[in-house]
């Protein structure tokens, strides 16, 4: 019989260097995975800046951050959602469903005109998050029924969409195109709704509670987080933000149009994994969604300075962007994962 | 006053009785050894323990309370803490959050504490060895820092009972000894721990008493310090050591049929792979079969699965038929000649839901397509041809390969790897799950095959079939081979007895 002697490990010294090199890599990864997109962003506003004079007024830039409010909201709740490795298609249609309930509830009132379609929105995302938490149905096809059935739900509701109710309240009305250092109401309130939001995603227990469902669902269920809970809670919020986005919306335009929102909640997805967070959950921020919504915000404004461009270009732009990023955010994390 | 106490549980899984009247009890502040071979149980006494199922019979007693856990967070709760083999963290996030979560300490507006947290996880993890910025994300740690992040965790939540499945599969040697020196800690305190491992050093080092499972059955429960390492090995593997050996147990004929002067067909020099391989160096000879012998978690499928380029390797040589197989792939490797049939046939072998023919003409696609274009005629020809020779069991070959018995499964399997002109034919396990007569056959067939020629790995976790299946046995331990018998040394007695050998001491 013949014995082998067993090999050593390997010296301490490499291994600290091993992971000094871990470690760097680590944080180099990480922090062009969190400001990817705002650097982007940075980039592209500086060549606007020096190319198109009519985009370095004051009054531009106040249009794009009124623009983008509606978007904004409904990513913010988008990224909840995405980051528990869910998906909210309904956000679209809840939408112009909000906002059509905001202009016809307007006539009893200001308060009326934001909670009913807060109401009704919410409803539809607690449904969605019940049947998704408790049914263990694909969130895709849970909330692509939702999508079908709130536009469905707005259509009966303004006649096949050929009723437009009008804003009947003039202090809604100016809700939507008042402002306050000449920037409009509805951009304040968005920024003080993202701020809230940052701090509960990044601060609070259920913010940590939504990390962990997204990053590994059978760990998180293991070391005592409430899985299901999460889950109901991320799809009520998107829902509610949804409903609220179409209610400033109405009050900016005066009416609840009933044409809006149709492909809305792809733009938020889009921005959304622009914005650095990963479509498979557990990791993202909200700051990067602020930028991946102006950025599209910003493109779009771009094209319009142009002008004689067809604005079909912008989608094709926003593609491209999403593609390259999908790309690097596959590659950086196998980076991150191999060290 | 008894910890933890399992009296007469059960268990049974449609077909199988995984557990049958299994007793056992904790002590405060023992460390109590779960040893048994794949599919003795231990798993399933461990999920019964924590809540994940619950038993068939019997009861739990907990405090001298019966208990029943309805999920493992009532188990958690009670505190019966697992550290499972792999990890169950969320590698995303930090380190520190991971190691606080659910638990985060809070500032006065309900605010997670971020500075606290940080602060606290660093004093507590530089008790385990582990050193790095707690702000990482946990994934992007080694396995064995994760481990120790496990650890921690689950014995900050107060818990009275730690259970460790395989705690030190992926740590280092050095990380090994920082395990034992918490064990230690948990002992002095009071804590019971319940500790599943195949590595014999580990448990003579560091636990007070053991419980034996085969079959699910209880087969031994006591000290380990009155329990020699020989006996321990013996049942586990369910031999007695006085038992003369029996021959023809099974249907290997004993003959070698390995010429002695003839090349190799396999050689394989130096293979490492970190935690699993350690320079496992051995030859295969044509018409030779070749057992790997160890216990479980040896390294014995680690090393079939890198030769057939399915296992990553920091290092190493394999060459095929005296050509080297570099960087190896499974397609290069099926290239070079080797076929290997994996250990979860189920898993990585057959489709279940193609029929016999689709399963076989799998493997030689690209032999009999030209231009991308598939000839039935000789499709047809080869499977004719392996089902008869095999003599695999259809009814016709578009039988659905998941229709029928484990052994013709596992016949369609070979079927697919002879089908590809092999030199070199790896077996993980090729008769585990057929019933006897499949068995029988399956065995003659591999004699069968070194006979032509082939040059054939063996790995089995059934000692008799390995024994008198192979003409030499690698026996490996740790991912090291630590004894290679030949001619009249191929006897279980002498199996065991390598395999009980201790470790040189190294760390």
């Amino acid at each position: 019989m013949t014995m082998t002697n067993v090999s050593g490990p390997e010296t301490p010294a490499i291994v600290a260097e091993d992971v000094r090199k871990a470690e760097r890599t680590d944080r180099i990864v990480g922090t062009v995975q969190r400001q990817g997109a705002l650097a982007v962003l940075v980039v592209v506003v500086l060549i606007a800046l020096a190319t198109f004079p009519n985009f370095r007024s004051f009054d531009n830039a106040a249009t794009i951050l009124v623009a983008a409010a509606p978007p904004m909201l409904i990513a913010l709740g988008m990224t909840f959602v995405i980051i528990t490795g869910g998906i909210d298609l309904s956000v679209g249609s809840l939408y112009v469903l909000g906002g059509v309930l905001a202009a016809w509830a307007s006539q009893y009132g200001i308060l009326a005109a934001f909670l009913l379609p807060l109401a009704v929105c919410g409803a539809i995302g607690l449904a969605n998050g019940l049947l998704i938490a408790y049914t263990r149905m694909a969130p895709f096809i849970v909330t692509l029924a939702a999508l079908l059935g709130a536009r469905g739900l707005m259509r009966a509701i303004s006649s096949e969409g050929s009723n437009t109710y009008l804003v009947q309240n003039d202090a809604f009305r100016k809700l939507g195109n008042g402002s306050f250092l000449d920037i409009g109401y509805q951009v304040w309130l968005v920024a003080a709704l993202v701020v809230i939001g940052m701090v509960v995603l990044a601060r609070s227990r259920f913010g940590t509670s939504i990390y962990a469902v997204g990053g590994s669902e059978d760990a998180a269920s293991l070391m005592g987080v409430p899985v299901r809970r999460t889950k109901v809670w991320v799809y009520v919020l998107s829902g509610l933000l949804a409903g609220l986005a179409g209610a400033i919306n109405a009050a900016k335009l005066g009416s609840g149009v009933t044409v809006l929102g149709v492909g809305m909640e792809l733009d938020a997805i889009a921005a959304v994994v622009i914005g650095g967070t990963l479509l498979t959950g557990g990791a993202g921020t909200i700051a990067g969604t602020i930028a991946g919504v102006l950025l599209l915000g910003v493109i779009q404004n771009l094209i319009n300075q142009v002008g004689n461009v067809n604005s079909n270009w912008q989608q094709v732009i926003s593609g491209a962007f999403l593609a390259l990023v999908v790309v690097a955010q596959t590659y950086l994390v196998r980076l991150r994962r191999v060290t | 006053m008894a910890l933890l106490e399992v009296v007469d549980v059960s268990k049974i899984f449609p077909g199988v009785r995984a557990l049958d009247s299994v007793s056992f009890t904790l002590q405060p502040g023992e460390v109590h050894a779960l040893v048994g071979e794949n599919g003795a149980g231990k798993s399933t006494l461990i999920k019964v323990l924590t809540g994940v199922y619950k038993p068939d019979g019997g009861e739990l007693k907990y405090q001298d309370q019966p208990v029943q856990f309805g999920t493992p967070m009532d188990a958690q709760r009670a505190g019966i803490s697992t550290i499972y083999q792999e990890v169950n963290l969320v590698p995303l996030m930090s380190v520190a959050q991971n190691l606080f979560l659910g638990r985060e300490p809070r500032n006065k507006f309900g605010l997670i504490d971020r500075g606290r947290m940080d602060r606290e996880a660093r004093e507590v993890l530089a008790g385990y060895g582990v050193t790095t910025d707690v702000r990482r994300q946990l994934g992007t740690l080694a396995l064995g820092a994760q481990q120790m992040v496990a650890l921690a965790r689950a014995v900050m939540i107060d818990a009275k009972v730690v259970i460790m499945d395989e705690p030190t599969s992926s740590l280092e040697p050095r990380e090994v000894q920082t395990l034992f020196g918490v064990i230690r800690d948990l002992h002095a305190k009071g804590i019971g721990i319940v500790y599943v491992s195949h590595r014999l050093d580990e448990l003579y080092e560091i636990c007070d008493a053991v419980t034996i499972l085969r079959d699910g059955k209880l087969v031994h429960t006591g000290k380990l310090a009155d329990l020699e390492r020989i006996k321990l090995v013996s049942l586990m593997l369910g031999r007695d050591m006085a038992e003369v050996r029996r021959e023809g147990a099974t249907a290997f004929s004993g003959a070698a049929t390995g010429d002695e002067q003839a090349a190799p067909v396999l050689r394989v020099r130096e293979l490492n792979s970190r935690h699993k391989l350690h320079d496992v160096s051995f030859d295969v000879r044509p018409g030779e079969v070749v057992g790997l012998g160890g216990l479980l978690g040896a390294g014995r499928s680690e090393t079939v699965k890198a030769i057939g380029g399915a296992y990553h390797l920091d290092s190493g040589t394999i060459e095929v038929d005296g050509k080297e197989l570099k960087k190896p792939t499974p397609v290069r490797a099926v290239h070079a000649g080797v076929a290997v049939q994996p250990e979860d046939r189920k898993a990585e072998g057959i489709v279940p839901g193609l029929s016999v023919r689709e399963n076989i003409a799998l493997a030689v696609l690209p032999r009999v397509s030209r231009g991308g274009f598939v000839s039935d005629a000789k499709i047809d020809e080869i499977v004719d041809k392996y089902m008869k020779r095999l003599r695999i069991k259809a009814s016709s070959p578009d039988q659905a390969v998941g229709d029928l018995s484990g052994g013709n499964q596992q016949k369609v399997l070979l079927a697919r790897l002879l089908a590809t002109d092999p030199k070199v034919l790896l077996l993980d396990e090729p008769t585990r799950g057929i019933d006897v007569g499949a068995k029988a056959e399956v065995q003659s067939l591999i004699d069968e095959l070194a006979a032509e020629g082939l040059g054939v790995v063996l790995v089995s976790s059934d000692a008799e079939e390995l024994v008198e299946g192979s003409d030499r046995v690698v026996v490996l331990r740790d991912g090291v081979v630590v004894g290679t018998l030949t001619g009249a040394e191929v006897t279980t007695e002498d199996l065991m007895s390598t395999i009980a050998t201790e470790a040189p001491r190294e760390h």
